[in-house]
Formats: C-alpha cells, structure tokens, sequence
C-alpha cells in the first residue's frame, strides 16, 4: 500500500471506506493497558510455540530477528472506537514461525508478560495475516507500545494484538483469554462491530 | 509514560454497582494478603475494560466491563472485601 503526502489533511478527511463502523480516526496512538508496563529487555525475550505440538519450539530475540522479516503499512482499530490508519510495522509473519510446525490445532491462545491472554482462530494468524512486531514507524517497537515484540493481527480488534507477547498457545479448544472472558467478542471482527459477545 | 491511576477513577462506576461509596472500603489481597482501601488500588483503563491491581503485588482483583451500557464488576482477586464501616 503506497503512503502519499497531505498527512493531515488525509486524518482529517478519512476515507471512509476504511473506517469501520462506529470507530473514528485518530493521529494519537493511546496506551491502553490492563497492568503496569513489563520491561524486558530483548535478551530476555522469548517467543514459545507450545501445546497441540510434539515439542514446543522457542526463539530468542536475536533468533526471531535473523528469521525473514516483512514490513507492512495497515490500519489498526480499537473496541474503544478509536482506528488509526497507515500504520507501519516491521517484525516476521506467523507464517515463517509456523512453517515447520505439524499441529491438529483449530485455535490459539497468545500468552503474554503480565498475565495477558487472547485467543483467536489458529486460521486468523496465517496467510500472511498476522506476525510478531519489533518495529513500530521504523524504530523499536517501546515498552508502552508492547516491546520488545508484540502480536499483530489488524484485521481484528486491537485487543486481539497482544503487547509483550511472550507465546502461543495450540489448541484444540477454543479457550477464552482476559478480554474474551469478560464479555467481549469472541472473534473481533470490527467491519462486522463484533464488540460483545452476541454481537 | 504511565497510564497508572488510582481507585478513585472508579469511584463513581463501583457506587453505581454496589450502591455505596466503595473507595473506603477494604479488601485483601488474595495473592499476597495486602489489605488496602479500594482508593488505593493500581486502577488502569485498559482497552475494552479497567482493571484494578493490588497495589503491592500488581496481583488482579477487580474487573470492570461495560458490555451495552450495564457495567459488570468482578471482585475475582480478593481473599476479602468489606464496605466501610
Ligand atoms: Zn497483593
């Protein structure tokens, strides 16, 4: 997707075709959090495949950034309505870290520093839909943003996009994280307004 | 930066559930047996909810959702919880 000029201006007059309903554009990125800030430095930093495998699998830091990196340029959008458009991330695509991975999992539960979890179909991390973020607008990706490395999977609610994640979790079940089990969708789909569960 | 605040965020919200004033109400900590009044929690408004953390040990003791405009609370952290007496 190619960026062009009029930054301002383009916020301003969003197009709204890539506005989901309900949701309204902002230039801010807020810090929403549901704990205190983790600050792990990259050294310390894992990215664990575990569960319906026959061994879980884990990367370093320095291992997930030797792997072939993608960039991409995506809007992103929170279930407290507000979307950001033409963000653009760095980091490598769930699809490299699950190549060499034989599992009969239908689901995923993403696991994070601090306790966080959220679950999404195993299908929804693939076909270049999702991947493990270290740069954010070209710099490492901040603590408050999800450093050293976060999920990103924008074409769900951004609570679906777990900061400092630390794992996934295969499944057979689908198992409800944090947000999930309290209420909110179980999918996310912001085109279809999928906040609540029973939306 | 730190999107850190304290009970007295969800003053209004936990009067409107329990329907009293809460903030000097005490509870203890089921995680590390810190008792503190409900104003002195680590509250942070995360994205779909707010949570509520034991100050001393950032253990989680109460969720806040608002689901279609009925607020939801659970008081799932503590060992605990009595209303001011
Ligand atoms: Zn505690």
């Amino acid at each position: 997707m190619v960026t062009r000029g009029f930054h301002g201006r383009r916020s301003a007059e969003a197009d709204p075709s890539r506005v989901p309903p309900g949701q309204y554009v902002t230039r801010d990125f807020p810090v929403l959090s549901a704990g205190p800030t983790p600050r792990r430095l990259a050294a310390d930093w894992t990215f664990t495949i575990r569960g319906a495998v026959d061994e879980p699998v884990v990367w370093s830091f320095y291992e997930l950034r030797a792997l072939p990196a993608t960039s991409i340029t995506t809007d992103i959008h929170c279930v407290t309505k507000w979307s950001k458009l033409d963000t653009h991330w760095r980091g490598v695509s769930l699809d490299t870290l699950l190549a060499d991975i034989d599992t009969s999992a239908d689901y995923a539960l993403a696991f994070s520093d601090g306790g966080y979890t959220t679950n999404l179909p195993l299908a929804d991390l693939t076909g270049g839909q999702a991947m493990i973020a270290y740069e954010y607008e070209g710099e490492p990706l901040t603590a408050e943003h999800g450093g050293p490395a976060r999920l990103l999977v924008p074409h769900l609610y951004f609570w679906k996009s777990a900061k400092w994640v630390r794992g996934i979790e295969l499944r057979d079940d689908d198992h409800p994280g944090f947000w999930e089990n309290y209420g909110y969708h179980n999918y996310g789909d912001p085109w279809k307004e999928q906040r609540y569960a029973g939306d | 930066m730190t999107d850190r605040l304290d009970g007295n965020a969800i003053a209004g919200t936990l009067q409107a559930v329990f329907g009293t004033e809460m903030t000097t109400a005490t509870g203890v900590c089921g995680h590390c047996g810190d008792r503190n009044r409900l104003g002195a929690l680590a509250v942070y408004l995360a994205g779909p909810g707010t949570v509520a953390r034991c100050p001393g040990c950032d253990t989680v003791l109460l969720v806040l959702v608002e689901v279609r405009g009925v607020t939801c609370v659970d008081a799932l952290g503590f060992a605990d919880l009595n209303p001011a007496a």
